[in-house]
């Protein structure tokens, strides 16, 4: 309730195009020269100092890439991407692999602390001790903090950058990279894997609980900078593992690109669960400079009974095109997704998920918040399909669209393919408004009219934000109102 | 105290109310008796601010303060407050986050410091047992799902909690059954103070029973006609509308 009530501080206290989070903290780069070719691509691999079947695996990424052309038929539109006009590497000049955070530089502790990143969070940053939530930094492409390793190492847990475990955990890297999202699978993810710059890397050991959620904080921050993020995410059998990942991003006046890919995958009774809170820049109120979010997230559960759940906030980015999706390989696995996507402005999002049924009794449930408002435009779409032997498959699907003012469009695309005639599908959409009755009985009772449209929709998201950890929700309630800024006259 | 001078408001071109003046003093409790579709939901509406109606001509006054000009949020932080005909879904809004959230938006907006939990809830705990509003209904999303006299329970709680210098109740009888009446009519009166005025907007008097008018008005055609003691009502109740409306044309 606190929640409700900060949000809707939050609503007032900000101005119109004042992106709370645009600053840029000045940390000198260490780039690799403009555009990309295989000597990019094996720059990149040098500089982290990558054994040769990784950097071929790159190479031959990069040489699919060029054969490729870019998706078409997602619902957004934006200016042609000059690909060879973007940097593809750069790192902060103070990174030496600090062994402390009394190493790490004040600038970004700095930073953290503009971001509004959880006061625990911040302490753990600052050393101290007791804190539960661990945080792998990444902060542009590198990581250059790593807490709580020792704690987790003892639950034999793995959680580092991926550069890291490439040399730390050589086979479990080589064993899964690309085993969930295929180098070819699409433009961007076989874009990010020949130049992917860093991200996080998780092993959960069998039978093991993860003593604490992760939790990664991203963010862009060098200037035309294509950020590349790659995640792996390995839950071994009878392992449960939540990680939380969010992120903000300063204000830029060029488009900056994002392409990451995130790979899960759940072996036999584990369990994943994977939240973002996504608010980066999107952009002015003439839709100028926002970020084109471009992502490719995939888990796989592998095992029987394993389960894979995605939660997103979306409420960034000038474009965002997301689909995070669940391969139901193992009998009896389970997928969910709970989103709560949000558009404002000049946004496009194009965003949902695909549940692919391919062992028996297989579950899947999908429960998609759209809120649009402004100008904006926000599809949801939706796959689901069942193999010719998933026998018992079960899908169940909730797309709810609220709609503010009469500018803005919402979209529904489910496709629904059933090779198996036992496989039971539900479908139920509905499209709203906000209305006038609800509008003006809140005022009456003394909220604002951006107070009240806070308040109604977060109760429109209710269903969703419940399915994230507690500081989080807290966290995506104050986004939804920061976004929402500006939509009610 | 509530001025209204000459109000003349429309919707959709349609005018609804023509010239209305009524005055209730602090203290007062003042009764608006009318044939459907006389305008008496339109009064409420238009003198606690909702946008879709136009007023053409005319004052509202506040304690002293013309209202019309500020947003509905502004007339209740003065505390104007309007128990509604139709109470309004918020699917997903827990009933008491609401009537914190409300509460707090309007101390706020007077300079008050926020009410923390605690005291929040030994207010609204205190406040609910009143009028039979349990537990497990703050904890459901406003007004969903609620029974008619469930609601109107619930605006009368909203209504104790938030204190107004001003209450406004339209139609807040309707659908009640005889407990029910009592107990809403219970929680008015317990309300009722020198420094408090009240226009109860109602088709019967039997709400007048309970909660004992001391002035009695009959609207028709979006203007008062008649105005009154407590006998007016009982005199409508025998011979209905029409000799007065008759009268007025
Ligand atoms: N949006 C609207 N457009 C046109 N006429 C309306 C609108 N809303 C209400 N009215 C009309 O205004 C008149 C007064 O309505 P109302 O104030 O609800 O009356 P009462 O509460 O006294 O029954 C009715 O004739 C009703 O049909
Ligand atoms: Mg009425």
């Amino acid at each position: 309730m606190a929640a409700v009530l900060e949000t809707l501080e939050t609503v007032k206290s900000v101005d119109v195009d004042a992106y709370k989070y645009g600053f840029v903290t000045d940390i000198e780069s260490d780039k690799a020269p403009k555009g990309l070719n295989e000597d990019i691509v094996r720059f990149i691999s040098a500089k982290k100092n990558e054994p040769a079947w990784l950097t071929e695996w790159r190479l031959d990424a990069y040489r699919r890439w060029l054969t490729m052309t870019e998706p078409k038929w997602a619902r957004v539109d934006y200016p042609k991407i000059d690909y060879q006009d973007l940097y593809y590497y750069s790192a902060p000049k103070t990174h030496a692999g600090p062994k402390s955070l009394d190493e790490v530089d004040p600038e970004l502790l700095k930073t953290y602390e503009k971001l509004g990143i959880p006061l625990r969070e911040r302490e753990i940053l600052a050393g101290v001790q007791g804190a539960k939530v661990a945080v792998d930094a990444v902060f542009d492409s590198v990581s250059v903090a790593t807490t709580f390793r020792e704690e987790l190492s003892k639950a034999g847990v793995v959680f580092c950058p991926i550069s890291e475990a490439v040399h730390s955990h050589p086979e479990l890297v080589q064993k899964y990279l690309g085993s969930v999202v295929p180098v070819t699978d699409n433009y961007f993810a076989t874009l990010n894997s020949a130049v992917f710059s860093d991200g996080s890397f998780v092993y959960i050991p069998p039978g093991v609980r993860c003593p604490m959620e992760l939790s990664t904080y991203f963010r862009i921050n060098e200037q035309n900078t294509g950020q590349f993020e790659r995640t792996l995410i390995i839950a071994d059998k009878g392992s449960y593992v939540s990680y939380l990942e969010g992120c903000t991003a300063p204000k830029r006046d060029e488009n900056q690109l994002h392409a990451a890919v995130v790979e899960l995958i759940a072996l036999e009774d584990a369990e994943i669960k994977y939240s973002t809170v996504q608010n980066w820049y999107p952009g002015d109120s003439q839709g100028r400079g926002g970020i084109y979010n471009f992502v490719t997230k995939r888990g796989d559960c592998r095992g029987d009974r394993s389960k894979i759940s995605w939660t997103q906030v979306e409420t960034g980015s000038a474009i965002t095109w997301k689909y995070p999706s669940c391969i139901l390989r193992g009998d009896h696995s389970r997928g969910e997704f709970y989103s709560i996507a949000i558009s404002n402005g000049r946004q496009q999002v194009d965003s949902g998920t695909k549940m692919l049924h391919l062992g028996r009794n297989t579950t899947s449930r999908i429960i998609s918040k759209g809120i649009s408002a402004g100008r904006s435009s926000n599809t949801y779409r939706g796959q689901v399909f069942a193999h010719r032997k998933a026998d018992g498959a079960r899908n169940f699907t909730n797309c709810d669209s609220l709609l503010i003012g009469n500018a803005c469009g919402a979209h529904t695309v489910p496709y629904i393919e059933s090779r198996n005639s036992g496989a039971v599908f539900e479908h139920e959409a509905t499209t709203s408004k906000i209305s006038e009755d609800q509008l003006f009985y809140c005022m009456q009772r003394g909220l604002s009219a951006e107070e009240a449209t806070a308040l109604i929709v977060n109760g429109f998201v209710r269903d969703v934000l419940q399915q994230l950890p507690m500081e989080f929700a807290v966290e995506a309630q104050k986004l939804i109102a920061v976004s929402l800024e500006g939509s009610v006259g | 105290m509530l001025e209204i001078r000459n109000l003349h408001a429309e919707i959709d071109g349609k005018k609804i109310l023509n010239g209305l003046t009524l005055t209730v003093k602090d203290g007062e409790v003042a009764a608006i008796m009318g044939p459907n579709g006389s305008g008496k939901s339109t009064l409420s509406y238009v003198v606690a601010g909702r946008s879709d109606y136009t007023v053409t001509a005319g004052e509202v006054f506040l304690n002293g303060e013309n209202i019309l000009e500020l947003p509905p949020h502004e007339r209740a932080a003065r505390g104007l407050f309007l128990a509604f005909q139709y109470p309004v879904e918020i699917p997903g809004v827990t009933t008491h986050v609401f009537l914190r959230t409300a509460l707090n938006a309007q101390r706020k907006a007077r300079g008050e410091a926020e009410l923390k939990t605690a005291e929040f809830m030994k207010l609204m705990r205190a406040a609910a047992d009143k009028l039979s509003v349990t537990q497990e209904m703050l904890r459901r999303p406003l007004n969903v799902g609620f029974s008619g006299g469930e609601k109107k329970r619930l605006e009368i709680l909203q209504m104790t909690l938030l204190a107004p210098k001003f209450g406004i109740l339209d139609e807040t009888d309707s659908g009640l059954d005889i407990d029910a009446l009592r107990v809403v009519s219970d929680g008015v009166n317990d309300l009722r103070a020198p420094d408090r005025g009240f226009l109860v907007i109602t088709h019967y008097q039997r709400l007048l029973d309970h909660i004992k008018p001391d002035t009695v008005h009959i609207m028709a055609q979006g203007r008062i006609i008649k105005t009154g003691g407590p006998e007016l009502a009982l005199e409508l109740e025998k011979n209905g509308y029409r000799d007065f409306v008759a009268d007025a044309a």
